[in-house]
């Protein structure tokens, strides 16, 4: 059934076809919406989990672990300051091997306190053993958070997944979106029962034990090997969903590469913005292409070297900033990947729209335009004006 | 008595806690999970790839314990099994300090479930730092004795009477020094369907520094000097469990404990003075008949 809602709304659409047991949550902008429409659907009897409006983002997460820990599906949604708050238990939840979802609202961090759109809070956590899935549309977002489950709960995986979109121009954004039948989602997305790791008083068993150093270094290489073993399974589930559902995400999305000679890299609504700047870029006769990157953990290496093989410049546009290396962390791990390869396209960064300043199409094109006279390696801060002291 | 608790743990000799857990887990019995909070009782039981529990157990973070414990208590009921018990269990700095947050939010929503703070009065685990649960002018790491400074400047959180302010379906203090009375209240909260809260004093040889034989014998001259109040509020109604047979005795208390050694004649009296005028209160409290549930 198509509706016209916001991308919260659609998430919250999404979570209740997903059936899970708990949604312990708390309020921050711009994620808010999420939890308002979950208790609604609670009170309006059309939602069979718990939610528990939890005292804090830390809470939230804690809770999760606990009932995720019991064996049962669930999910909470965050933003920013939130997410930042729940840090040390992201790794907790990753490291003890529990299948939670967070549907995150990307947003910028303090301070300045700003409650608009960057990625800075998802990316910070990019070492917290979290698959991150970025999201361009309410569609998408919808679409990812029914295969984040799938991934997460696949006995290949067993990892957490954030599915993250921007907040606002997908949270607070109205459009078109395709809400599925349940019964679909059902025969995609079956009832989550864990096999091994669960509490249960037939089957005592201790999780979350002290590991010394003679087991802590083997832990978490079997973690990353899982983690890097997600990677086929995204692709598996997202290759399953599209042939059910009529939509396929692919890890590493290409628009109109096959000839382009300049790339844009993206993730997220920028990618959107970016498909219509190289649209027009094309109708001036300009072979410009998109890469869109929608798995940023893990890290589709092989898939995105493909995407750019043909490329012989490539603007790396990015909503966050590594401090201390002044560029964005796609762009850092995009050079460390190109390195070896043969012919490496020349790579330059664009640092934009952080602390939510719009970025229009004429931004984009002027960077694919920059990117043609700089050299390699350039960063760019787009918009801001040089400090001389 | 059911051991759900297996021998083998690396708790120190002489260790309060670890007779605690013991008592506390045959009081809950077989249909009981547990989430436990980092600290003393959490390093030592489950060196992987071992454990001590013999009961579901959880571990996750040193502040969530009862952020955990609700997403259970959540989870069990969607699972149609209401009958299995949660404890959470938790030391002082996890309870008093580091978690309040959590055990506030989680008796705010009355989750059925039941939280015990094992109190040593201090961060042992990590070497005797001062927690909020530390007693007025006991050495710990962090309030050291000097030149100018002398233990703890500050009196001991009243946690059991914060969470009773919370509306808790049962409130109860318990000593190590008397097992069955700590059985006997964690099965009169397991009557109600909501929060309880115990908060049971467990003596460490390594913090107070005194001799590892004499555990029991400090948890009993605790209650005994009045520096210990054994009561409970039972769905609101406070009622004492026990009188101190010697109060403000605190002399013989502090007697052989290494972080009291330092204690001046004027902090001594200060400490008697406060433990007899606070079990005035208490006294006046239980004869007001007042109902700390009703009047919230």
């Amino acid at each position: 059934m198509k509706k016209i809602i916001n991308g919260s709304k659609a998430v919250a659409e999404a979570v209740k076809l997903c059936r899970p047991k708990v949604l312990p949550m708390y309020p921050v902008t711009p994620s808010t919406h999420i939890p308002e429409a979950l208790t609604q659907m609670k009170a309006d009897g059309e939602l069979e989990g718990t939610p528990i409006t939890v005292e804090s983002e830390f809470s939230a997460i804690s809770a999760c672990i606990g009932a995720s820990a019991t064996g049962v599906r669930t999910f909470t949604a965050t933003s920013s300051q939130g997410l930042a708050l729940m840090h040390e238990v992201l790794h907790t939840t990753s490291g003890m091997r529990l299948p939670v979802v967070i549907a995150v609202a990307n947003r910028a961090l303090s301070a300045p306190i700003n409650i608009w759109n960057d990625w800075q809070d998802s990316i910070s956590q990019r070492d917290t053993g979290w698959i991150q899935l970025y999201c361009e549309s309410n569609q998408e977002a919808l679409d990812t958070m029914i295969q984040a489950y799938k991934i997460a709960e696949d006995k290949r995986v067993l990892l957490p997944v954030m599915v993250c979109m921007d907040g606002f121009y997908i949270t607070h954004a109205t459009e078109p979106v395709d809400i599925p039948e349940q019964e679909t989602v059902d025969s995609f997305l079956p009832e989550y029962k864990p096999e091994h790791a669960y509490l249960d008083t037939e089957k005592p068993i201790t999780q979350g034990p002290f590991s010394g150093p003679d087991s802590f270094i083997q832990i978490k290489f079997e973690q990353s090997t899982a983690t890097d073993r997600s990677l086929e399974v995204i692709k598996e589930v997202a290759k399953e969903f599209g042939e059910k559902f009529g939509r396929h995400y692919p890890v590493v999305e290409t628009y109109k590469t096959k000839d382009a000679d300049k790339v844009i890299l993206t993730m997220g609504t920028l990618a959107g913005t970016a498909k219509d700047a190289v649209d027009e870029m094309r109708e001036e006769g300009k072979k410009v292409g998109l890469v869109k990157l929608k798995a940023f953990r893990p890290l589709a290496k092989k898939e995105l070297i493909e995407a750019l093989s043909n490329a012989s410049e490539v603007s790396v546009i990015e909503k966050n900033i590594s401090l201390g290396t002044n560029s964005g962390a796609v762009f850092t791990e995009l050079r460390s990947l190109l390195y070896g390869t043969d012919p490496i396209p020349k790579t330059v960064n664009y640092i934009v729209g952080i602390g939510g300043r719009d970025v229009p199409k004429i931004d984009l094109k002027a960077a694919v335009k920059n990117t043609s006279g700089c050299g390699d390696g350039e960063i760019f801060w787009v918009g801001v004006e040089e400090v001389v002291r | 008595m059911k051991e759900f608790y297996a021998p083998g743990h690396r708790t120190c000799a002489g260790c309060g806690p670890a007779v605690a857990v013991r008592h506390i887990l045959d009081a809950f019995g077989k249909n009981t999970i547990i989430t436990n909070s980092t600290g003393c009782i959490e390093v030592t039981g489950s060196p992987y790839p071992q454990t001590s529990w013999r009961l579901p157990y959880l571990h996750a973070n040193f502040e969530n314990a009862p952020s955990i414990a609700c997403g259970v208590v959540e989870a069990l009921r969607q699972q149609g099994k209401e009958d299995v018990k949660v404890l959470s269990l938790g030391g002082d700095g996890g309870t008093v300090d580091i978690g309040f947050g959590a055990l506030s939010g989680a008796f705010e929503r009355r989750h059925n479930f039941t939280y015990i703070c094992y109190d040593n009065e201090s961060y042992a685990n990590t070497g005797v730092q001062c927690s909020g649960s530390t007693p007025f002018a006991a050495w710990s790491s962090t309030s050291p004795v000097g030149k100018v400074k002398q233990g703890k400047d500050r009196w001991k959180k009243n946690t059991a009477f914060i969470m009773a302010m919370h509306g808790a379906d049962y409130v109860a203090t318990a000593s190590i020094a008397d097992p069955d009375d700590l059985k006997k209240k964690i099965k009169k909260g397991l009557e109600y369907d909501g929060s309880k809260y115990i908060h049971v004093l467990t003596p460490c040889p390594i913090g107070w520094k005194f001799d590892s034989q004499k555990t029991i014998e400090y948890a009993r001259l605790a209650v005994n000097s009045g520096m210990w109040a054994l009561f409970e509020i039972d769905q609101g109604e406070f009622r004492i469990t026990e009188k101190p047979k010697d109060l403000g005795n605190i002399g013989e208390y502090i007697k052989g404990q290494g972080r009291f050694k330092h204690v001046t004649a004027s902090q001594l009296k200060e400490m008697q003075s406060h433990v007899k005028k606070s079990w005035k209160e208490l006294e006046k409290l239980e004869k007001s008949g007042l109902n700390l549930k009703t009047m919230l």
